[in-house]
């Protein structure tokens, strides 16, 4: 009972909070590039705005096109019901597998590739091609960590890896598994300096998406950001959240310090975004290969820490 | 023969401060497939009048070449010289001469939206035909694809790019104009000097400065007035004050984040500075033929010394943001160095000299360096230069009036500027004072040829900062 209620509040909470931390992060490049910057609920604004306009369609598109920005919202929707934000032991715990979600956020880009390629139009395609791209590249990464924490927590469910880390030593392969998950998160969310931005800003309008559509696939993002943030703190910034079967004041401090730490991370996004020279598709794979480096290397330590199975 | 040679022995018109030469159809197609060797006089432009077709070379000296136009034709001088095309397809459009030999037929500006055609002619043609889609050359070869952006929401204003890439690599980019095409040089025909003036001013705003500069100094060479030292020298700090901002524009065009930020910052403030010198933002129509149309006030230079001591305490922050941008802009968009600048060294159109116009041509002259950060660290060199250049003549205006009256005279006139992206060149023929025939070159017909070498063979992902690194004004073309 109390995992449903848990649930029932993370769902509001994630739901609410996907478009603020975008929100959140525009307010802060904004402000470190000496703009004044759009308010925190500008996304909610832009996305109800979005679902007023009467999409338009390409001529080449299919059902397929229309139906992949359902696709996409259905997978982000599940992927942020699974990981935790301010307790742990939700009803959806036992389902939350890095295996799982690592696997539900690769469908949703693989969605989206597929819209991208359905349009028909030389932007779409190209969209399509980075993401197909980033993904092979980051893949080897996120899966060369999630063997390492799973043999270091001997299961690769959220909880459990979570319950491990915060309780076990913070030794090498922590910092390598830590390091190349952020890279790939950061990687995949942060703000590129894609090619086709010749004429659009937003790679989901290269793939032909517009009106309530548009909306659709611009939340998945959000949400699909912010699940992927959200594994992050909970692997490997655990403090605060609630134990499983813990009360109401426990989980006040929970949302308190998940707020906290992807507010905190979201202005790093946002500082990384205004200050560094953003991230070319054509550097992405040598990033994206130091993070499978990275990641090689904790899985290597994890096994040679425990010696002979 | 030589070019200049060639073109010296015609018989010289009566043009001012330079004469015109008035060639032979023959002589004409002599100089036109003489090849353009190094030390031959440089290629500038080329343009019309009802009857003639004038190209513009320029050595120690400018020199002008026309010739008559006959059956409506005159000899195209693309084949010899790549740069002439778009001025052929521009002359064709907008006077209807037929360049004999052209290498390229298609139009320019005119897309088939205009009512008339040949609207510069002695008799426009009213235009029933309906619009065709423009062509583009594109490329052929297995596996590439094309990728349309613009004239809306692309990068570069009212300007159609149509890239052929083969992935992520680009084969080809092609510029497409005629989507804001004003018919400028048709409004400044037969109004007198001062509207004509205001027309020329408005031709592209980050240069309207040197625009109007240009304009005046042929009129004022048409009408045989000078304009007195103080409206010179005033000339000469708009004209530096629209460089610096103009280059802070393209720098924070072509940076991100917080470099970004600086740039436009300075750049708003010379703006405001601007403003408060000389009462308005981009100091439009405010260079007048016959001198200035405002004086400068102790209380303007103060404001504009105090921009110049902001982007002095800024200079090292600017090196350091170029030097962060290293990895993405060195060795890529290479293209050719740009055309040589003539204004800043001919001792009669710019009466002051540039301390750093000489390092900055060397570092334009080498053709290996000419990428996106020999472009950017050039524009923060000019910018250097042009604010020592301020500050000696802020401190050294001389005193006197600001300008002259220009009497309705009737003559031809020749005028350049030294503008942020090169030499922007002005031809007038005046008749009682009112504008008869001219012509606006601006340092922009060199761009599109520039955009589509550099961006050849670079990657897509490249293609805006390239872009930006040139910033092609397409506004100057569309005249």
């Amino acid at each position: 009972m109390t995992g449903l209620l848990t649930l029932a509040l993370h769902a509001a909470l994630m739901l609410a909070a996907a478009p603020v931390l975008a929100g959140l992060r525009a307010l802060v490049r904004a402000r470190l590039s000496g703009r004044a910057g759009p308010t925190l609920l500008q996304p909610w604004r832009d996305l109800e705005r979005l679902l007023r306009k009467q999409p338009v369609l390409p001529e080449a598109a299919s059902w397929l096109f229309t139906a992949a920005p359902f696709v996409c919202l259905a997978v982000a929707i599940a992927a942020a019901l699974l990981v935790p934000s301010f307790t742990l032991g939700m009803a959806t715990a036992p389902l939350a597998d890095l295996v799982v979600l690592a696997g539900l956020l690769a469908a949703g880009r693989f969605t989206l590739a597929l819209a991208g390629y359905e349009s028909g139009t030389a932007l779409g395609g190209m969209g399509a091609s980075r993401i197909t791209t980033a993904a092979v590249c980051g893949e080897p990464a996120t899966l060369l960590v999630i063997l390492a924490l799973a043999a270091l927590a001997r299961s690769s469910n959220l909880d459990t890896v979570s319950a491990t880390l915060r309780d076990g030593p913070r030794g090498l392969s922590w910092i390598a598994a830590g390091a190349a998950l952020a890279i790939v998160g950061f990687t995949a969310i942060g703000r590129r300096d894609d090619g086709p931005a010749l004429t659009l800003v937003d790679p989901a309008i290269a793939l032909g998406y517009s009106g309530r559509y548009l909306a659709m696939v611009a939340y998945a993002g959000q949400l699909g950001a912010l699940a992927a943030l959200g594994v992050l703190v909970a692997l490997f910034l655990p403090f605060g959240i609630a134990a499983s079967g813990a009360g109401p004041l426990a989980w006040a401090v929970g949302v308190a310090a998940w707020m906290l730490k992807m507010g905190a991370l979201g202005v790093c996004l946002a500082a990384l975004d205004a200050i560094g020279p953003g991230l070319s598709p054509a550097r992405a794979p040598a990033v994206l290969g130091i993070a499978a480096a990275l990641a090689f290397l904790a899985a290597v330590v994890v096994f040679a820490g425990q010696g002979p199975v | 023969m030589t070019l200049a040679s060639l073109i010296r022995a015609g018989a010289a018109q009566p043009m001012r401060p330079w004469p015109r030469y008035l060639l032979t159809p023959k002589a004409w197609r002599a100089m036109a497939q003489t090849d353009a060797g190094g030390s031959e006089p440089a290629f500038l432009g080329l343009w019309a009048d009802a009857d003639h077709a004038h190209a513009l070379f320029v050595a120690e000296s400018p020199l002008l070449a026309s010739v008559r136009i006959e059956a409506g034709m005159f000899e195209a001088m693309s084949p010899a010289r790549p740069a002439a095309a778009l001025f052929e397809r521009m002359v064709h459009d907008l006077w209807g001469h037929l360049p004999g030999n052209g290498v390229d037929p298609r139009p320019l500006l005119d897309q088939g939206h205009w009512p008339v055609l040949r609207p510069l002619s002695a008799r426009p043609a009213p235009n029933a035909a309906p619009a065709e889609p423009p062509e583009f050359v594109g490329a052929t070869g297995r596996d590439l694809h094309q990728i349309p952006s613009g004239p809306v929401g692309g990068v570069m204003e009212a300007m159609h790019l149509r890239l052929t890439a083969a992935g992520e690599t680009v084969v080809r980019l092609e510029a497409g104009l005629g989507y804001a095409h004003r018919g400028i040089l048709a409004l400044m025909r037969g109004k007198p000097l001062h509207a004509a003036a205001a027309l020329a001013s408005r031709i592209t705003a980050d240069s309207t400065v040197a625009h109007a500069i240009a304009f005046a100094r042929a009129a004022e060479a048409a009408a045989e007035v000078e304009p007195p030292p103080r409206g010179q020298a005033l000339r000469c700090v708009m004209a530096e004050l629209e460089r610096i901002a103009s280059h802070l524009s393209d720098l924070a065009a072509a940076a991100q984040g917080l470099m970004a930020a600086r740039c436009g910052d300075l750049r708003e403030n010379v703006r405001v500075a601007s403003h408060a010198a000389f009462g308005h933002r981009l100091m439009m129509d405010r260079v007048v033929p016959g001198g200035v149309a405002a004086d400068l006030t102790p209380a303007g230079i103060t404001a504009l010394s105090a921009a110049l001591d902001r982007i002095a305490a800024a200079a090292p922050a600017l090196q350091r943001g170029l030097y962060l941008m290293k990895g993405q802009t060195v060795g890529v968009g290479i293209c050719r160095p740009a055309e040589p600048r003539i204004a800043r060294q001919m001792p009669d159109t710019a009466s002051y000299s540039r301390p750093s116009a000489a390092t900055a041509e060397a570092a334009m002259r080498e053709p290996s360096a000419n990428d996106v950060d020999a472009r950017l660290r050039l524009r923060l060199r000019e910018i250097h230069g042009s604010t020592g250049l301020l500050r000696k003549l802020l401190a050294r205006l001389p005193p006197g009036p600001v300008d002259v009256a220009v009497p309705d005279a009737t003559g031809e006139g020749l005028g350049v500027a030294d503008g942020a992206r090169g030499d922007v060149w002005h031809w007038l023929r005046l008749d009682a004072g009112a504008v008869a025939a001219n012509f606006a070159r601006d340092p922009g017909w060199l761009d599109l040829p520039s955009i589509e070498a550099a961006c050849r063979s670079a990657r897509l992902s490249d293609i805006p900062l390239i872009l930006r690194s040139i910033n092609p004004a397409s506004a100057s073309l569309e005249l």
